[in-house]
Parts: C-alpha cells; sequence; structure tokens
C-alpha cells in the first residue's frame, strides 16, 4: 500500500464523516444562537416598548 | 511503511464547537461575568431584570470576544508555551481567521447589543474593555514590558464598571472602587503565576516580571500590590457602598491574602506561589461574593 492510497482512504472514507459530524454541530450550535437571538430581541423590544 | 497520521494528510474539517467555546476563554469569561454582574448588582438605581440580562450577556461575549481576539494574535507563543499549547490554534484545529472573525463579530454585536438595548455609556465601556485588551495588552505591551499585566490589568478591571453603568448610566466612585480592586488584585494574581511558569515564558519571549527582572524582585512588588489592595478592598465600605460585615470580611480575607505574598517572599521554592495564585481567584471571588451578599440585605449598615 503507498502513501498515496492512504491518502486516498483517508480523504474518501473517513475524514468526509469528521468533516459532517462537525459541520452538523456547528449548524445546530448556529440554529440555536439564532433562535436565542430572536428570543433575545422579542425580549428587549417588549421591555423596551414597556418603558423598561 | 511507517503509520502515517491522518491529521498530517486530512482535508480541514473545520472546528468543533467545543474549540469555539474554547477561544473564548470560559474560565476567564466567568470570572469576568460575576464581577460585571456584581457591579450591576449594587450600583444605586433599577434595571429591567431582562435588560440586567442583556447587560451581563453583553459583557460576557465581549469578554470572549477579547479573548477570541488574543488567541489569534498570540497563536505563536501560545505553541511554544505547555499551559496553552493544546488550544483550538496552536494544536491546528481552528484556522486564524475563524479565530479572528468570530472573535470580531462577537465583540460588535455585543457592544451594538449593548448600546441599543442598556445605554450607551456601558456599551462605550465595553468597547473600551475590548479595545484596550486586544490593542493595549494584547498587541502593545505584552511582549514588550514587565508591566503588562499592571497596565493591560485595567481590561479585566473595567467589567464592574460596565455593570455599573449599565444601571445608573455613568461612573461612580463606588465603581471606581470595584475597579480598584481588580486592578491592584492583578499584578500578585498574575506575578504569583509566572513565578512558577518563568521558564516558559521565557522560551515565549514575553517578558513577564520573573523573567526581567528575577523571582526576588517580583515576590518584592506582589507584596507592595497586595498591600495596595488594603485601600481598594476597604473602600466600598468606606463609602458606603457596602456595609460592616463587607468590610469585616474584606479585612480578614485581606490578610490571608497578604500573609500568602509573605510566604511567597520568604519561601525560595515554587509552592508558596503555587498557593497564592490559587488563593487569589477565591480571594476575589469571595470579595465580590460577600458585597453582593452585603448590598442584597445579608449585612449590617
Amino acid at each position: 500500500m503507498t502513501a498515496g492510497d492512504v491518502l486516498d482512504a483517508n480523504v474518501d472514507l473517513k475524514q468526509p464523516d469528521e468533516r459532517e459530524r462537525r459541520m452538523r454541530g456547528r449548524n445546530r450550535a448556529l440554529l440555536a444562537v439564532l433562535l436565542g437571538l430572536v428570543a433575545l430581541f422579542y425580549a428587549i423590544t417588549i421591555v423596551r416598548l414597556g418603558g423598561g | 511503511m511507517s503509520e502515517l497520521p491522518s491529521t498530517a494528510l486530512a482535508p480541514y474539517a473545520g472546528a468543533a464547537v467545543g474549540d469555539y467555546v474554547q477561544i473564548l476563554k470560559p474560565r476567564v469569561m466567568s470570572l469576568v461575568v460575576f464581577t460585571g454582574f456584581v457591579g450591576l448588582a449594587v450600583a444605586p438605581g433599577h434595571l429591567h431584570p431582562i435588560l440586567a440580562m442583556v447587560a451581563v450577556l453583553c459583557i460576557a461575549v465581549g469578554a470572549g470576544a477579547s479573548g477570541a481576539i488574543n488567541m489569534w494574535y498570540d497563536r505563536d507563543i501560545d505553541a511554544v508555551m505547555r499551559r496553552t499549547a493544546a488550544r483550538p490554534l496552536p494544536a491546528g484545529r481552528m484556522m486564524p481567521g475563524e479565530a479572528l472573525g468570530f472573535g470580531v463579530v462577537l465583540a460588535v454585536g455585543a457592544v451594538v447589543v449593548m448600546a441599543l438595548a442598556v445605554n450607551s455609556v456601558a456599551a462605550q465601556l465595553l468597547a473600551l474593555t475590548i479595545g484596550f485588551y486586544v490593542f493595549v495588552y494584547t498587541m502593545w505591551l505584552k511582549r514588550r514590558t514587565p508591566q503588562n499585566i499592571v497596565i493591560g490589568g485595567a481590561a479585566g478591571a473595567l467589567p464592574p464598571l460596565i455593570g455599573w453603568a449599565a444601571v445608573t448610566g455613568d461612573v461612580g466612585w463606588g465603581a471606581v472602587a470595584l475597579f480598584a480592586i481588580i486592578f491592584f488584585w492583578t499584578p500578585p494574581h498574575f506575578w504569583a503565576l509566572s513565578l512558577y511558569r518563568a521558564g516558559e515564558y521565557a522560551e515565549a519571549g514575553v517578558p513577564m516580571l520573573p523573567v526581567v527582572a528575577g523571582a526576588r524582585e517580583t515576590k518584592r512588588q506582589m507584596l507592595i500590590y497586595t498591600l495596595m489592595l488594603w485601600p481598594a478592598t476597604l473602600a466600598p465600605w468606606l463609602l458606603g457602598v457596602a456595609g460592616s460585615i463587607y468590610g469585616l470580611c474584606a479585612g480578614v480575607l485581606s490578610l490571608i491574602f497578604t500573609g500568602a505574598a509573605i510566604r511567597v517572599w520568604r519561601d525560595a521554592g515554587d509552592r508558596s506561589a503555587r498557593q497564592m495564585f490559587a488563593f487569589s481567584l477565591l480571594y476575589l471571588f469571595l470579595i465580590f461574593a460577600v458585597l453582593l451578599v452585603d448590598r442584597s440585605g445579608g449585612g449590617l449598615p
């Protein structure tokens, strides 16, 4: 087995899983942050409108 | 054929969520958030709980942003020091641009939200804190002078002022007293650490006081700053921001802290410096915790 074969196997089989796992984690975290910001700005707006 | 490390061949998979959390320096952030919250809680006046929560969140995000930009700038020396070599940037788990972009977006976001939701004075102080930590401490002082953490310590001392200003819209003498506590606490805290990490700092080219002036001079200055901490720590009681329970506790804690500095001064080894570093964290936490309890009605007038 050559180094090139190891590289191909590494890229084709192992790394896509790792990439997808990390991307999935980042996407979920981003979703949580965006939802949190929506809730935050909603709460700030309500308080500000109420003269808080 | 020798075994090839998979990470050496791998295409960059992007940083994990945990790495993004790590570059925010969550442990430093927790102390900043706590002192900022106490500044907010002891300030005279009233702030809607939601807006108070937003102010604390902005302080936390601003502190995290400063940490991220600091890690971006210091990635070269972080790689040299054992304590910091496993951080996401020197370990190769995150690209420098990711850290910088993340930090800048968080910094701008925190300041803008603080200005929109709370008030402009708190937002300006937050911007000053982030700017001071990044430009004055990280980029200018840290690698140039052994007074780096003395002057740069002002950035870490500003959060109670931000919390105070979030409530009052200005900076009162009570807030200045809280600033002074952290400002005079910072040198003995960091120099205790640098006493037993002097070799690593020297290797990284960071001119911490023990590297430049030696352990003896560092210990002398630690003791001086610990004594200068006394009036700062007692100031909230003298100014009427806190009651006699705080004054008593602050006196006892400062006595122990001074004792620790004397032990470091007399000790030729590292043990007492390690103990003082650990106690310094507890000391600051307890000072602000007692202030909070005292102010919220637990203490005597």
